[in-house]
């Protein structure tokens, strides 16, 4: 991460500290001088939003242990002491359960600008591998925090993603029973995942290190997907883009308000208002929204196992990701083909979480069955041949040049330049 | 270690696998604890049998009661229901399979293997269901049965899965007459 910054100690204080412990170069370097490439947009400031979303979630998480009880009996009413009795509390729960969402709603656009923009092609294929199992242990610490409460959607949902490990042959029982602690989802199952929601956000938060650090070996990509070439593509980190991401932030915060003050269940289940019950299973049970599109691949297979290994296999794909497109070039904006079917592809998750929220019957199966197919087609068919039969645009021979000839029309007509 | 001094295998290789393979097998040792751990409890395992007594639950009646955290579905069949379950041809079911505690693994899933005794009024098996282990709906779905609102399997009035993504037929658990009116289950 060093070797950006010329920090010098000045003061005999800060020599002290920088013979013994570099911190303050390691900061500057990879925090403040990091040469950043000068034409990053604003999809690129998702990266700084999820960091402060983490923050938020283990700030709030933190918090709202120091009034949560995790056991059957008293969970739930533990969960509305805070809602009614605890200073701020329902403010502290609904900014936590809504920041959940906010959470993945930055990291699907993170995805999906990784995506179009090719980032997770060489060099970056460690920085995207981490990124991905970053995003399979926010995946399970959502899921084992909607679980705390011990509503009906908890319990059920507790049940029903627990039963999937059930799927695999021959030790599926013993599996499932051991993650269970018993027979059924209870008292032992929240407790483990009582420990586990508390204990991964802080796996999340070294895993975001190493990808930050992994980030800052090759660089940052950028819009046009071409390596910095010199200085002058570049920029400081601070303070061209701790503002720009300090901007994107606010914005993101305004949006994360609406939802928060004005709005704060329209993304929950009404029926988590209601304390677990064992024995009475919902009419209609759907995991919370950012699941849905897996939901959807999980049903659309009228096979248990290959339901199960359909779903997994959707998220595991993502890995092989950097391998199955084959094109050389990174950016979607020199691919006029790829940047059909990256839209076509966004559409078809899109379509999958619509369909995970409808009842398992009749045309939205079919749906899920159709969209089901093309996502995996999508990866393990278009990818691969695209990078073979596509003609790349032209690629600009540098970020500066490309920067410089889109300011160029900008210049007003038949004016003269001014002389210097 | 330089290997150039010594090519073959000498006292020291030997040593360093040995202090290997103890350390490996010992992590392994010290391991079992922390994942035993989270198998269940003795206070769970205790719980394990119950007593019922039948005799109130009259012909066409169904009830729900939980048996290690989980609802067992006791019902008083009509007549009708266990007709129709004869009916089906155990070739026709998608599990043939008895799934009865009681019966011999592998038993064909004929009605009267679906129950003790031959004493086929009385159907006792586990609510859950065998797909996702959410708890299906009683005297719904296509067949009279079991209807799962989750993800739509529907089984038949023997508790039999006929339609729908659930694997097995409902598991029956182990269960006995300690009088005529009372069962014991587990």
């Amino acid at each position: 991460m060093g070797g950006h910054s010329n920090y010098q100690p000045k003061s005999a204080a800060e020599k002290w500290l920088h013979e013994r412990l570099p911190i303050v170069e390691l900061v500057k370097s990879s925090a403040l001088d990091f040469p950043t490439p000068k034409n990053l947009n604003y999809w690129w400031t998702f990266g700084g939003i999820l960091a402060l979303m983490l923050v938020v979630q283990i700030i709030t998480g933190i918090v709202l242990v120091m009034h949560y009880t995790p056991q059957a009996e008293l969970a739930f009413n533990s969960v509305e002491h805070i809602m009614r009795d605890v200073n701020y509390g329902w403010l502290l729960r609904y900014m936590h359960a809504n920041g959940a969402s906010m959470f993945f709603i930055a990291v699907y656009i993170h995805i999906f600008r990784g995506m179009y923009y090719g980032s997770y092609k060489a060099p970056r294929e460690v920085l995207w591998i981490i990124g991905v199992l970053i995003y399979l242990v926010m995946m399970a610490t959502a899921f084992m925090g909607y679980v705390l409460p011990w509503g009906q959607m908890s319990f059920w949902g507790a049940k029903v993603i627990t039963n999937l490990f059930s799927a695999i042959p021959f030790v599926g029982e013993a599996v499932t029973t051991w993650l269970w602690g018993g027979y059924a989802v209870d008292n032992p199952t929240l407790n483990r995942f009582f420990s586990l929601h508390y204990l991964l956000p802080f796996v999340l938060a070294g895993l975001v290190g190493l990808h930050i650090w992994a980030l800052h070996v090759p660089g940052n990509n950028n819009p046009t997907g071409v390596s910095v070439k010199s200085g002058q593509d570049t920029v400081p980190f601070h303070p061209y883009y701790t503002m720009k991401d300090s901007f994107a932030i606010v914005v993101f915060l305004i949006f994360f308000g609406l939802f928060l003050f004005f709005s704060p269940n329209y993304l929950g289940h009404a029926i988590n208002y209601q304390p677990a019950d064992p024995l009475v299973t919902p009419a209609h049970i759907v995991p919370e929204w950012y699941y849905l599109p897996f939901y959807a691949i999980l049903r659309a297979i009228p096979d248990k196992l290959g339901g199960v290994v359909a779903m997994f296999g959707s998220i595991l794909i993502l890995f092989a990701l950097p391998w199955l497109d084959t094109s050389k070039v990174r950016s979607g904006t020199y691919r006029p083909l790829y940047k059909v079917f990256f839209w076509f592809f966004v559409l078809t998750c899109i379509a999958l979480g619509y369909l995970g929220s409808k009842p398992p019957e009749g045309a939205y199966v079919w749906w899920s069955r159709f969209f089901t197919i093309y996502y995996f087609v999508h990866f393990l068919v278009i990818l691969p041949l695209l990078g073979l039969l596509e003609t790349p645009k032209p690629l600009p021979s540098s970020i500066s040049d490309d920067v410089l000839a889109k300011k160029k029309p900008a210049l007003p007509q038949g004016q003269a330049q001014p002389a210097e | 270690m330089s290997t150039a001094e010594h090519a073959d295998p000498n006292r020291r290789d030997f040593l360093y696998i040995a202090t290997g393979a103890a350390g490996a097998v010992g992590a392994a040792l010290v391991a079992w604890p922390f994942i035993d751990q989270m198998n269940p409890d003795a206070s769970v395992r205790a719980l394990a049998s119950i007593e019922l007594d039948i005799a109130p639950i009259a012909e066409g009646q169904s009830i729900t009661i939980k048996w290690r955290g989980n609802p067992v579905f006791v019902r008083h069949r009509t007549q009708k229901e266990i007709d129709d379950a004869k009916a089906v041809p155990v070739s026709d079911l998608p599990d043939p399979d008895a799934r009865n505690a009681n019966v011999k693994e592998g038993d064909p899933a004929t009605d009267v293997n679906r129950v003790v005794d031959g004493k086929e009024k009385l159907l006792v098996m586990m609510g859950v269901c065998t797909h996702l282990g959410c708890v299906p709906l009683g005297q719904q779905g296509d067949y009279g049965g079991w209807f799962c609102p989750c993800h739509g399997s529907h089984y038949d009035t023997a508790g039999r899965i006929r339609k729908g993504p659930a694997p097995q037929n409902l598991p029956v658990p182990i269960y006995a007459y300690i009088s005529d009116t009372k069962i014991r289950i587990g």
